[in-house]
């Protein structure tokens, strides 16, 4: 059974990309469309989800998606509650089910799930009443599946098409929940080139297997790109034995003038944020013109109403 | 096809006629999607219209979303203009409930405040739940409430009446 799609085929929860048909991450993508010139006007709303009350259970810090959920539930007219765990209740030691009891009898609709566990928003999916929708906002390693489909909105903004595309992931994939949902969606919309880049220590064994294909030289990589994805590399990583320096990791696998130069000349830079400057990406592609970087966080907001009207709408039906 | 339903271009040419001695230059209009576009687009080059032609998709307004959700094809808005202090003439294929009517009135002014807003539609079929009456309509007719009247557009751009 589909934990994500209802019996006649719509969005029940949105948990990860992988398996989600093709024809629902269209829809999504084109909702968000029509949601874009709702942060433009006079009055910033539309009452879709107005009476809802969605909560943002961030067990994880994070600043740019709670927020950018946050104002598109906004948006929506919905009501939003926004729970920063790690200072709540759990560490008083209430199971992760008690807490979302006690929301779901305070009357939520929807939750915004971000754990550092892989599959806790499926968990908590499994776990509640028919009426309530779970979002998963990133859940260890394993998805985060809005931080794709605004990675997939931003590429069809600029590209147009993706039937006609070589896409480059560069980075600690191994780590990388938004690697793995960007692989799923841009496989299932077609993408004819997948490719990953980076340190032997920071790709997942077996990463083939996801339908990519794998360099470790970053200049072979990025040759001939359209789209050129870095991914953040995490702090903590450099302290175990997979990387010897972020010096060293900027030399060979950060993103230079020079190394963009490789890709196609109107290529686009992408990043899901925080970007560490001068160690994954350098200031002058951050900042340059072929950076798309800032609309990203602008797209997530149109995305993630798609979402949560898609969710919202239609639910007792 | 209903025999006693006229031709719609007809119908829009006696609309266009009713309307344009109550037109003042700067009247905007505003079409909602899908069908009450296409007479928009009629009426605004009928009257010779200098202002852009608006269009309104209500999907985001709609009252019945939380029973049947998003449509599928939600079509942008498009209003190229400020609506503060303006008037609107507010054109629809079809008044049935009325309530596609007050999501398009709700989403106007999310955009601002028209000093006036009229309703024009091709046909007005009876069947109102809400306290609105078109200022203009090309037909008035009773139509049961288990048959539909389309409005639908040929490829050749020739609009058509049909009930069903």
């Amino acid at each position: 059974m589909n934990l994500q799609l209802t019996e006649d085929g719509r969005l029940r929860h949105l948990l990860t990309l992988d398996g989600l048909p093709r024809a629902i991450i269209t829809q999504i993508l084109d909702t968000a469309e029509s949601f874009m010139d709702v942060g433009e006007r006079e009055v910033k709303k539309v009452p879709l989800l107005r009476g809802k009350s969605i909560f943002n259970l961030f067990f994880e810090p994070s600043t740019r998606t709670r927020t950018t959920f946050e104002i598109a539930a906004k948006r929506l007219s919905a009501d939003v509650v926004n729970l920063n765990i790690a200072t709540s209740s759990q560490t008083k030691g209430e199971a992760i089910l008690d807490t979302v009891d006690n929301l779901a009898a305070m009357h939520a609709d929807m939750f915004i799930v971000r754990h550092a566990q892989s599959g806790a928003a499926h968990f908590i999916a499994h776990h509640v009443a028919p009426h309530i929708s779970v979002v998963n906002a990133g859940d260890g390693r394993h998805a985060h599946p809005t931080q794709g489909l605004l990675d997939m909105f931003t590429i069809r903004r600029y590209k147009g098409e993706f039937h006609n595309l070589t896409v480059a992931i560069v980075g600690d994939v191994l780590h990388s929940r938004v690697a793995r949902s960007q692989i799923h969606a841009l496989t299932t919309l077609g993408v004819p080139e997948v490719r990953v880049v980076g340190p032997k220590t920071l790709l997942p064994a077996g990463v083939e297997q996801m339908g990519v294909r794998v360099f470790h030289d970053m200049e072979a990589g990025l040759t001939g790109c359209d789209v050129v994805i870095m991914l953040r590399l995490q702090n903590e990583r450099m302290k175990g034995a997979r990387l010897p320096s972020a010096q060293e990791y900027f030399k060979f696998f950060g993103l230079t003038p020079e190394k963009l130069a490789l890709a196609r000349p109107d290529a686009i830079v992408m990043h899901p944020g925080p970007m560490n400057r001068g160690v994954e990406i350098a200031s002058e592609v951050a900042d340059g013109p072929q950076s798309v970087i800032l609309p990203q966080v602008t797209y997530g907001i149109a995305v993630r109403m798609a979402v949560m009207a898609m969710l919202a709408g239609g639910a007792t039906a | 096809m209903h025999a006693s339903l006229p031709d719609a271009n007809t119908l829009i040419a006696r609309l266009a006629d009713a309307i344009a001695p109550t037109l003042s230059p700067d009247t905007l209009i505003v079409g909602i999607h899908t069908g009450g576009v296409w007479v928009a687009e009629r009426l605004h080059a009928l009257l010779h219209c200098t202002k852009p032609l608006g269009t309104l998709d209500i999907s985001f307004y709609r009252d019945d979303f939380s029973r049947i959700g998003l449509h599928p094809q939600v079509k942008p808005s498009n209003l190229p203009f400020a609506l503060e202090g303006r008037d609107i003439l507010l054109v629809d294929d079809v008044l049935h409930t009325g309530r596609t009517v007050r999501a398009a009135m709700n989403e106007l002014f999310d955009y601002g405040r028209p000093a006036s807003i009229r309703l024009a539609v091709l046909v007005d079929r009876g069947g109102h739940e809400l306290p609105i009456r078109p200022d203009f309509a090309g037909l008035t007719i009773a139509v049961p409430d288990h048959q539909n009247i389309n409005l639908s557009r040929l490829d050749d751009g020739h609009l058509t009446l049909t009930l069903a």
